[in-house]
């Protein structure tokens, strides 16, 4: 089981470390940074280390690393699933998962870890949980227990841990009683050079927001559960009634979470909203080269497309970039060679672009690769897979909640190679 | 501490659990305080008291607190009770023995069948890591109950504890396929996890227990359907969980490549991925690509080439020769696609694209050389030793087609010291290639590059090298050229596929170290502690007996017995002498038989025994050893299936000669804990012993070593015996050590008694056994019949010796069959007065014939079996060997 954690910024220093068990050195890290050195790039290092007597699993989140030092057969999963988890629980305490923030709440940090990991075991990783047994800090809170010398050690004990629905609690009370859903879809894709889609999937996701008094039983139905055929469930939904009626059945927890997951798989078709017209060139044995790319919309079902910003790693021999954009801003980073077109909103009548010229390197080789573009962008109101929630209903309680769906298609993994 | 206020308490133990080892004495006042608050009427305050006194670690507190803790164990309330569990764990990690003592595993093990979920799963968790530190323990008694209890648990109990019962699952052996099919279809929900280990462990209990569902099953190709998305979703998580999840699909794209074979997109590589994720996306597309998609992975795998990093564009480049090798029908698309990256001039393109084509003219040979002329244009950008290899080994290859070979490899040679060893022997060896493709013009080169290798390299591989070939070449041109030149074996098609055996021990492993290591636990699993082997499931339909087929034939009686020679004094000094290092495989010929003439001077007994009479029957070769034998009809060689599916029941020697089964021949405690069990069997030919080694002592076992004392016939080791790892104690290893007959020979009593010496780093251990006589029994040894007349009546009648074989109901037929697998060839069959006559011949190793009449009278259980030998010593023997065959 998990032994022990240490928290490492990206300039090396371990700032934090907990242990289960025994005290393992700190020493047992230096084969981590040894492997940081040979992956030149932060987010290049392995992930499963193993050392003489050790192994450290680690995961890089929000510019910290997580390392976890394992002793035995511990299945690698399981320690990366549950630092994430930490990493989740840091974010929704702190508002940030940074070093700034652990530093500044260490006191809540190792309660916090105290009660999420016994001797290597996970014991309590629900947020409503944790959130019963310490509280997360406040302006206000922190006030007073400095004024007082209290600490934010909640003096009841986790009712939950002991029901059958571990990820509520009891006694829920809410004057307003909301349910609120958002359907986030992003299309992971991969474009070539000539414009066709070389691969393609939305990966979707419906958060849910609950509010409700009681012990809430709610079913959700769709009106296309068929673009549902891989799934994964949070553990409140009933399995049985999807399987047998396609309809999720479930008591919520309290609060902010993810009630399912989804991927529409390549096989059915993906709508691609935008296209990119590109075309950039490097002259050979000169020191310039041409940039010219313009976005436009493709299959956007009638909705504006927003927020497009476009991301290019330029190649390394590019020294500076001198382009116009008919619409939005751009900056070029001279030192890590990123580009970025912050476009806005596109405008059918007049399709954004951005062109000019490239300064490279005099004498440099021109370079072999053509960098790929990386979009962003948002359409709001439409779930891109067609995806639609039918209706909401609530038994086991009485009155009458307040309900809401959103839809949010975003852009994930988008890329265009040129 | 004895506060009521909650959270002080609270702070309280947290202070004690991180300080209490710093102040051991201190501690120890506490321990009142956690006793009374075990029995506090909160089970909240019970549980966080449990907990936390399993976490101090202070040796002289944990025997008071094994009271609370049996109390805890037995609590009513399930919180209390899945928090003292996990304390059991804790406790046996501090100290092992007090948790056995006072059997605290007992109680844990009741646990398992506890009504709440949850403590069901923390005691199977607790149970699994304590298990890990006591292997052979056999904690988890997973019964058909017991495994009701867990899926019902896994149903309703937290994700991490999903984990756990998934993987203590996977431990278990259902008994036939329908209650794996059972447990399958409750372990499938499981896959829509939104937690991904609690999916890859779904999947490692599910590929583990398809194994015994049978292919035709409606439900099989359900299941495999089912596998897939969950596989593809991981890809969609953080690249740390890809990773690993990407590790176990290798896996299990190997084993089972029908899962995944229409999702080759999703592996298709992001720039932005981390490159360990692009190098594994990168071997599992290569694994997946065939005809159908070969398209898109090459235009695919093309776009990686010009990407920014160089390790992943050498190994994309790789890729594609490999596609090519594996592809047949992609192979020209492969070479132009190769082409297309060479004129990109990109330097370490080039180099691994010629690495790969000179891969690619191996595996289609005659096909591509048309390309030889673009790749010797970048000649002079190669700098890398592997690179310059390849290039020289084409020269050499196809160097009556390059017009000016001669001149490249000159190029080459004028640097000759500063190259690598690689490029020097290739260099060598391609100029000798073209010195016999064109003698003519390169007689100065070959002299210049042996002289070069020969006199002023001080490198033996390379001096050798150059010394054979100087040798071939200057006595005989024309063998030389049939050496060097000589075709070579096409290169297989996948190199890198794990073996099939680790492949099926890594897959009851998915979702662990051993599945990211690709290396099962015991290689790399700290201590060395003996790690149980699992392995796949034998695919079984419920109607056939479940009886495992291993113990079965383990019970029986032997025939021989075990026979430990109890004074080892007189033996010593005959095998003293013998060199207990590994044998030599069998002494030359004519070695052999001079010892056995050396042997005969010493006459006595032995004389009639070797049949040296002169009017001896014609082709009794004496002195050589038995002519090869031909592969008997028949033969299975089908004991490759039985690896896998572990059929043991002898489907690989069924129609075989009888092997009789393993007998102890060494036991333990005469042998400072090495216990050898073992015996014979000739297959196809070729004699060997079956040893089966067990280490029952508590130090490790090596270097071992095999000797025979001279014996009646020769037995001889032909190979020496191979224990590849050091034997850990409670370890078997199964060897089989093949063996000859042109050892010493000198004659035992009785005729077939064996002496062995078996030496390992502890002693020496000697002990005898009896061999049965059939596995002497050589493959021609059936007499023509004139001959068979002939000798019958030739062998004086006082040679002829009788026997009874009684209690064998067989009939004249499968009498027959069965005699001749173990080659004892019927000639003739008559009917005499309603008796079957049955005139049957063998012949021994030694050239020795035996010649038989066996009487068979419908009705009757007793057989009448007459031997007519020259040497009659031996019919005792193969009147013993008749009757084990036969009743058998």
């Amino acid at each position: 089981m998990i032994h022990s954690l240490f928290l490492i910024n990206c300039s090396g220093d371990i700032f934090l470390e907990k242990h289960w068990k025994s005290v393992v050195s700190q020493s047992v890290c230096d084969y981590f940074f040894e492997a940081q050195e040979k992956a030149a790039d932060v987010e290049n290092v392995p992930p499963v280390i193993s050392t003489p007597h050790h192994y450290l699993i680690s995961i890089y989140r929000d510019k910290l690393f997580f390392v976890s030092v394992i002793q035995t057969e511990v299945p690698p999963l399981f320690v990366i699933e549950f630092l994430h988890r930490v990493a989740d629980t840091f974010q929704d305490y702190f508002g940030e998962c940074s070093e700034a923030a652990i530093k500044d709440n260490v006191v809540i940090v190792y309660e916090l870890l105290e009660e999420m990991l016994d001797n290597g075991f996970p014991l309590a990783t629900e947020s409503n949980i944790l959130k019963e047994l310490i509280k997360p800090p406040t302006i206000l809170r922190s006030v007073v227990n400095s004024i007082t010398g209290s600490s934010n050690v909640g003096d009841t004990l986790p009712t939950g841990q002991l029901s059958n629905i571990p990820w509520r609690r009891a006694g829920v009370k809410y004057t307003n009683n909301e349910a609120y859903f958002d359907v986030v879809e992003e299309i992971d894709a991969i474009i070539d050079k000539s414009g066709s889609t070389v691969f393609a999937e939305i990966q979707g996701v419906i958060d849910a927001c609950i509010k409700l008094s009681g012990m809430p039983d709610l079913s959700l139905s769709f009106m296309n559960p068929r673009l549902l055929d891989d799934v994964s469930f949070h553990p409140c939904i009933r399995f049985k009634r999807w399987e047998s009626e396609r309809v999720l059945s479930f008591i919520p927890p309290d609060g902010n979470f993810r009630l399912i997951s989804y991927r529409v798989s390549s096989q059915n078709l993906v709508a691609i909203p935008v296209y990119v017209k590109h075309s950039i060139s490097f002259k050979e044995n000169s020191s310039c080269g041409r940039f010219d790319i313009t976005i436009g919309p493709k299959q956007n079902m009638g909705k504006t497309i927003e927020g497009i910003t476009v991301t290019v790693h330029m190649p390394k021999v590019v020294l500076n970039m001198n382009l116009t954009p008919t619409q939005g801003s751009y900056t070029f980073d001279p030192v890590t060679k990123i580009l970025t077109w912050d476009v806005g909103k596109i405008t059918p009548q007049k399709l954004p672009s951005l062109k000019g010229l490239v300064n490279l390197q005099s004498g440099a080789p021109k370079p072999e690769e053509n960098p790929s573009l990386n979009i962003q962008f948002k359409i709001q109101q439409l779930a891109i897979s067609g995806l639609k929630v039918n209706r909401l209903d609530m038994y086991g309680e009485k009155y009458k909640p307040f309900k809401g769906v959103k839809y949010v298609t975003k852009a994930g993994k988008f890329q265009v190679r040129t | 501490m004895q506060t009521d206020n909650l959270e002080l308490k609270k702070l309280v133990y947290l202070y004690l659990m991180n300080y209490a080892k710093s102040q051991p004495d201190m501690a120890i006042m506490a321990v009142n305080t956690f006793v009374k608050d075990c029995e506090d009427p909160n089970p909240l305050i019970r549980a966080l008291a449990v907990r936390t006194m399993g976490c101090i670690r202070v040796d002289k507190i944990t025997e008071y607190l094994c009271e609370p803790l049996r109390k805890c164990l037995k609590d009513e309330d399930p919180y209390v009770r899945k928090t003292a569990a996990v304390c059991v764990a804790k406790l046996h990690d501090i100290n092992a023995q007090l948790v056995e003592d006072q059997g605290f595993l007992d109680t844990l093990k009741d646990l398992i069948s506890d009504s709440n979920p949850m403590v069901v799963a923390n005691a199977v968790a607790a149970l699994s890591e304590i298990a890990e530190s006591h292997p052979s323990s056999n904690l988890l008694d997973l019964n058909p109950q017991s495994i009701n209890k867990l899926l019902t648990a896994l149903n309703e109990c937290t994700e991490w504890g999903q984990i756990f019962i998934l993987d203590c699952l996977a431990n278990y052996t259902p008994k036939d396929d329908r209650e794996a099919q059972s447990i399958c279809e409750r372990v499938t929900p499981r896959l829509s996890h939104a937690n991904s280990a609690v999916v890859l462990s779904a999947v490692k209990v599910l590929m583990k227990f398809m194994e015994m569902l049978s292919k035709d099953l409606d439900y099989y190709g359900t299941l495999l359907k089912k596998l897939a998305p969950p596989l593809v979703t991981l890809l969609s998580a953080e690249p740390e969980l890809q990773y690993v999840a990407l590790r176990n699909i290798n896996l299990i794209v190997q084993k089972r490549p029908e899962i995944l074979k229409h999702e080759m997109k999703v592996f298709f590589v992001k720039y932005n991925d981390p490159i360990y994720v692009k190098l594994e996306k990168l071997d599992i597309m290569i694994r997946l690509a065939s005809q159908a998609n070969i398209a898109q992975v090459l235009a695919e795998l093309k776009e990686y080439a010009t990407e920014v990093d160089v390790d992943f564009v050498r190994k994309a480049v790789r890729a594609i020769g490999r596609c090519a090798i594996k592809v047949e029908q992609s192979a020209e698309r492969c070479v132009s696609t190769l082409l297309d990256l060479i004129q990109t001039k990109v330097n370490y393109v080039v180099q691994e694209a010629i690495v790969v084509i000179k891969d690619i003219f191996r595996k289609y040979p005659n096909k591509y050389e048309s390309v030889i002329a673009t790749l010797c244009e970048n000649l002079d950008s190669l700098d890398e030793p592997e690179a310059r290899a390849a290039m020289i080994w084409i020269v050499g290859e196809y160097a009556e087609r390059i017009d000016n070979a001669d001149e490249l490899l000159e190029s080459f040679l004028e640097g000759f010291h500063d190259e690598s060893t690689q490029v020097q022997l290739q260099l060598l060896t391609a100029i000798v290639k073209l010195f016999l493709k064109k003698p003519t013009e390169t007689q100065e080169l070959v002299q210049q590059v042996l002289s070069l290798a020969t006199q002023d390299s001080d490198n033996p591989d390379l001096r050798d090298r150059g010394y054979i070939y100087w040798r071939l070449l200057s006595t005989d041109p024309v063998a030389a050229k049939e050496v060097v030149l000589a075709e070579k074996p096409l290169i297989s098609e996948e190199t890198d596929l794990i073996e099939p055996t680790l492949l099926d021990e890594l897959i009851c492993y998915i979702g662990t170290l051993a599945s990211v290591y690709h290396k099962p636990p015991s290689a790399f699993v700290e201590g060395g502690r003996g790690v149980v082997h699992k392995s796949l499931p034998p695919r079984t339909a419920s109607n056939e007996s479940t009886e495992s087929p291993e113990t079965a034939p383990a019970g029986a009686p032997t025939a021989e017995q075990p026979d430990v020679i109890p004074t080892q004094g007189d033996l010593l000094g005959d095998l003293l002498n013998l060199d207990l290092g590994p044998p030599v495989s069998g002494p030359p010929l004519t070695t052999s038989s001079v010892q056995m003439g050396a042997v005969d001077l010493l006459g006595g007994g032995l004389d009639s025994l070797m049949g040296d009479e002169p009017e001896g029957i014609g082709d009794t070769n004496f002195g050589a050893p038995p002519p090869a034998a031909p592969a008997r009809l028949g033969a299975p060689i089908g004991s490759g299936l039985s690896d896998l599916f572990d059929l043991t029941s002898g489907v690989g020697t069924l129609s075989g000669s009888y092997v009789p089964p393993k007998a102890v021949w060494l036991p333990a405690m005469k042998a400072k804990g090495l216990e050898i069990s073992g015996t014979f069997m000739r297959q196809v030919g070729s004699i060997s012993m079956d040893l089966q080694l067990t280490n029952k002592a508590l130090q490790v076992m090596t270097d071992f070593a095999i000797q025979f004392n001279r014996n009646s016939f020769g037995l001889a080791p032909a190979a020496p015996l191979q224990v590849h790892a050091p034997l850990s104690p409670n370890q078997t290893v199964e060897i089989s050590l093949p063996l000859n007959t042109v050892g010493s020979v000198m004659k035992m009593d009785p005729l077939n008694n064996l002496q062995v010496a078996v030496k390992n780093n502890i002693d020496i251990f000697y002990f005898s056994t009896l061999y049965p006589l059939h596995i002497l029994f050589v493959e021609d040894g059936k007499m023509d019949r004139q001959m068979f007349l002939a000798t019958w009546k030739d062998i004086p009648n006082e040679n002829e010796a009788q026997f009874q074989i009684r209690d064998c109901s067989l009939n004249a037929e499968a009498v027959s069959t069965k005699l001749q697998n173990s080659n004892i060839f019927t000639i003739a069959k008559r009917n005499v007065e309603g008796q079957d006559m049955l005139y049957q011949s063998l012949k021994l190793t030694n050239g020795i014939w035996v010649l038989a009449e066996l009487r068979i009278q419908p009705g009757s259980p007793s057989f009448t079996l007459s031997l007519k030998c020259r040497a009659p010593e031996v019919s005792q023997h193969v009147y013993q060997a008749y009757e084990t065959i036969l009743k058998n």
